[in-house]
């Protein structure tokens, strides 16, 4: 079970009250690309044994959109962030080395 | 050619259930009006405008007033007398004409309960997942969220001693009342809050 933080309301809720978006920070591409970039845009994704970085919806609260970075094998949540931004802050990244370097995540 | 009426102009559910637990009583709130209001709620105009639609200071965050129920950062839900959200929403339109918002009347999307009684945290503890003990749960505290299965809103009113609104989608109505009936059976708290 998630216990997550929305940063958009405020609530720490539990994973029932939210809804998973897939992976986020996805780069796409459209007219012009090759078929190859244009299918691994639709198709393709990581599916890590440790952090990945999600996109997730308040869906029974305040119904927004944010990012999460959580790990898939302790199911540890190294942070929220608000949904408009294309990379993770830093504080979050400095809070996923710190527990690569304490053996928490691969 | 002919008005098409749209108005529902009555409860899906009729009737009070007062066999739960300890006095728990459960009854079908009469119709409301209701108007979704969406805008920068720290706008001082649009705080002017609430007040002058339905009387109420803004709500704070996760609050709810007697007229007007926090929902989302840019979302308010305002209550009024069934058949006066029209003249609601003329008035929050008239105020906030120029500043980015919307106001539409929902009246009829939704249907509000009313549970009652010492259990009533305990039944609603039993398919929201929110922390209902009594210190962190009070009076004017709202939450949406979910009960069940089904997506609610739910605060405590002020009416009396553990009086909690329950607002839900009118087409899960039935299901949530029947939710709520079954939660109340006596015998079946926890007694935990």
């Amino acid at each position: 079970m998630l216990l997550i933080d929305c940063p958009c309301c405020g609530v720490s809720g539990e994973e029932t009250e939210f809804a998973p978006g897939g992976e986020a920070h996805i780069v796409r591409f459209g007219p012009g690309s090759s078929d190859a970039e244009f299918s691994s845009y639709l198709f393709d994704r990581k599916n890590p044994r440790g952090v990945h970085f999600e996109r997730w919806r308040h869906a029974f609260g305040c119904g927004k959109w944010f990012h999460m970075a959580r790990s898939t094998q302790t199911l540890e949540v190294f942070g929220v962030y608000k949904a408009d931004v294309t990379t993770p802050p830093q504080d979050i990244l400095d809070r996923v080395e710190a527990a690569k370097a304490e053996g928490r995540v691969k | 050619m002919s008005e098409v009426d749209m108005s529902l102009a009555r409860p899906l559910l009729e009737g009070v259930s007062d066999t739960g637990a300890g006095g728990l009583k459960l009854s079908v709130q009469p119709l409301r009006g209701m108007v979704t209001l969406r805008a920068d709620l720290s706008e001082a105009s649009v705080a002017a405008a609430v007040k002058a639609a339905v009387g109420s200071d803004m709500p704070g965050v996760r609050k709810a007033t007697d007229t007007a129920l926090w929902m989302s950062p840019d979302e308010l839900m305002l209550l009024m007398p069934y058949g006066e959200a029209a003249d609601a929403v003329a008035v929050l339109t008239e105020k906030l004409s120029g500043v980015h918002h919307l106001a539409v009347d929902v009246s009829d999307a939704r249907t509000l309960f009313r549970l009652e009684g010492s259990a009533a945290r305990e039944v609603l503890a039993k398919g929201a997942p929110v922390d209902l003990a009594r210190d962190k749960f009070a009076v004017g505290d709202l939450r949406r969220t979910r009960i069940s299965h089904v997506a609610a809103a739910f605060w405590q009113s002020g009416d009396g001693p553990d009086v909690f609104e329950i607002l839900c989608f009118r087409s899960y109505a039935k299901y949530l009342w029947e939710w709520l009936e079954e939660s109340s059976r006596e015998g079946s708290m926890p007694g935990v809050l």
